[in-house]
């Protein structure tokens, strides 16, 4: 049965978001069972549906998918945004672990302590404006292209995207001396998916704010 | 120049040890160029070949190559370990991540404190006795497995033979890294800095 993907995952960002992404610029339609309570999540194990016990998990094409980068991987090559060749692939995969560390650096604020929270956020920034958006940067200007590999869209435009936005809610002037990320940003989200994607209402998950955080934390007990 | 592909790392396993055995599996040799103090990295950094500034980098076919799973997927396409089709590399994919999250606590426990080591180590074991073959629960595929395993190394102690190209990646005096002592750790963190 070729029926629409089902995701599994909590209501937040977390792990799940960037997969939410790519299946929308790619234009396909999705459905989500959210996990709202423990029990939910023992459903889950017990039902042998987890293989190291942990969401995400995607179901898709008669498979039980876990781990992120492994359903990122299939969903790319499947809806041909991984690139034509191995070469491009491994661009494509450089970059995207690069957005990866960064992305994670930023999902990880919202575990983190209050007390370390500051400090972490002064890294992050730090990070983004003297590591990963210059090398970035770089190799929009390095090509003058209008997609980061092989002048078309693959999934690491959508990653940066995502990456972009993330950026700009922590601090908007972040992004103020890198004319190229913000061109692109721009392009990018004119394209009719991603515009969609980027509407009210659509399945793109808010931040949590501290009291979203502070119930998850009661409920899932982290 | 060779032609053979070049690792810029430190003289430890870390983040590039995968890559070796990986390497050592496909029967490919490659030279090591090691990074022995922080101006061998600072040197690297300076020259621009560390897209994010940081280590393993590998110079292969005219890339220099940076992030373990881009430099590790190049490979595995490259000499064919990567299954025939999109659903065998999801496969791969999911049990290569599941024990890429175990390497990842493996690589680093060895810094954290007293306390906080032993709580990771405790978390290594209960993530490596877990995994199972089938459907999340032991099987009688695992037992059998299990089971298997004893008999061909009664009939062979010398099981890996199997796989000759990972066991002479075993044997003394290849390219695989030993464990860190405490040495290699003041090493690493006088080279990076923490």
């Amino acid at each position: 049965m070729a029926g629409k993907p089902v995701l599994h995952y909590f209501n937040a960002r977390g792990r799940m978001e960037c997969i939410r992404w790519l299946l929308a610029a790619a234009g396909v339609e999705f459905e989500e069972k959210l996990i709202e309570c423990p029990e939910d999540l023992e459903k889950l194990k017990k039902d042998g549906k987890l293989m190291f016990e942990q969401v995400p998990m995607v179901e898709i094409d008669g498979m039980i998918m876990v781990q992120t980068r492994a359903i990122l991987n299939y969903i790319a090559t499947k809806y041909d945004l991984y690139g034509k060749d191995m070469k491009e692939r491994a661009l494509i995969d450089m970059y995207t672990e690069g957005i990866a560390d960064l992305t994670e650096m930023i999902m990880q604020l919202v575990v983190c302590p209050p007390d370390q929270k500051e400090a972490k956020i002064a890294l992050i920034k730090d990070k983004t404006k003297n590591r990963y958006l210059p090398a970035f940067e770089k190799v929009l200007k390095s090509h003058g292209q209008d997609y980061l590999v092989g002048n078309r869209l693959t999934r690491v435009d959508i990653h940066l995207l995502e990456l972009l936005l993330y950026v700009e809610e922590i601090d908007s002037s972040l992004l103020a001396s890198f004319p190229l990320l913000k061109a692109l940003k721009s392009r990018l989200s004119s394209l009719p998916n991603v515009k969609k994607f980027l509407q009210p209402g659509s399945q793109r998950k808010p931040p949590l704010d501290a009291k979203q955080i502070e119930e998850a934390r009661k409920t899932f007990k982290f | 120049m060779s032609g053979k592909p070049l690792f810029h790392y430190d003289e430890v396993r870390g983040r590039m040890e995968s890559v070796r055995w990986l390497l050592a599996a496909a029967g490919v040799e490659y030279e090591e160029k090691f990074i022995q103090t922080n101006e061998d990295l600072e040197k690297l950094r300076s020259d621009g070949v560390l897209m994010f500034q940081q280590v393993p980098m590998v110079e292969v076919d005219g890339m220099k190559l940076v992030q373990t799973r881009a430099i590790l997927n190049y490979f595995s396409s490259k000499y064919n370990l990567y299954g025939k089709d999109m659903k065998e590399r999801a496969l791969i994919d999911m049990y290569s991540e599941g024990l890429a999250d175990l390497n990842d606590i493996f690589i680093i426990y060895p810094f954290f404190p007293p306390g906080v080591k032993e709580a990771k180590i405790s978390l290594m074991k209960e993530k490596a006795t877990n995994h199972y073959l089938v459907g999340n629960k032991l099987s009688k595929a695992d037992i059998h497995l299990v089971e298997m395993i004893y008999n061909m190394e009664e009939l062979d102690a010398n099981i890996i033979a199997n796989f000759p190209l990972l066991q002479k990646f075993l044997q003394p005096g290849s390219q695989r890294q030993p464990p860190l002592d405490e040495k290699a750790m003041e090493k690493i963190k006088m080279i990076f800095k923490f």
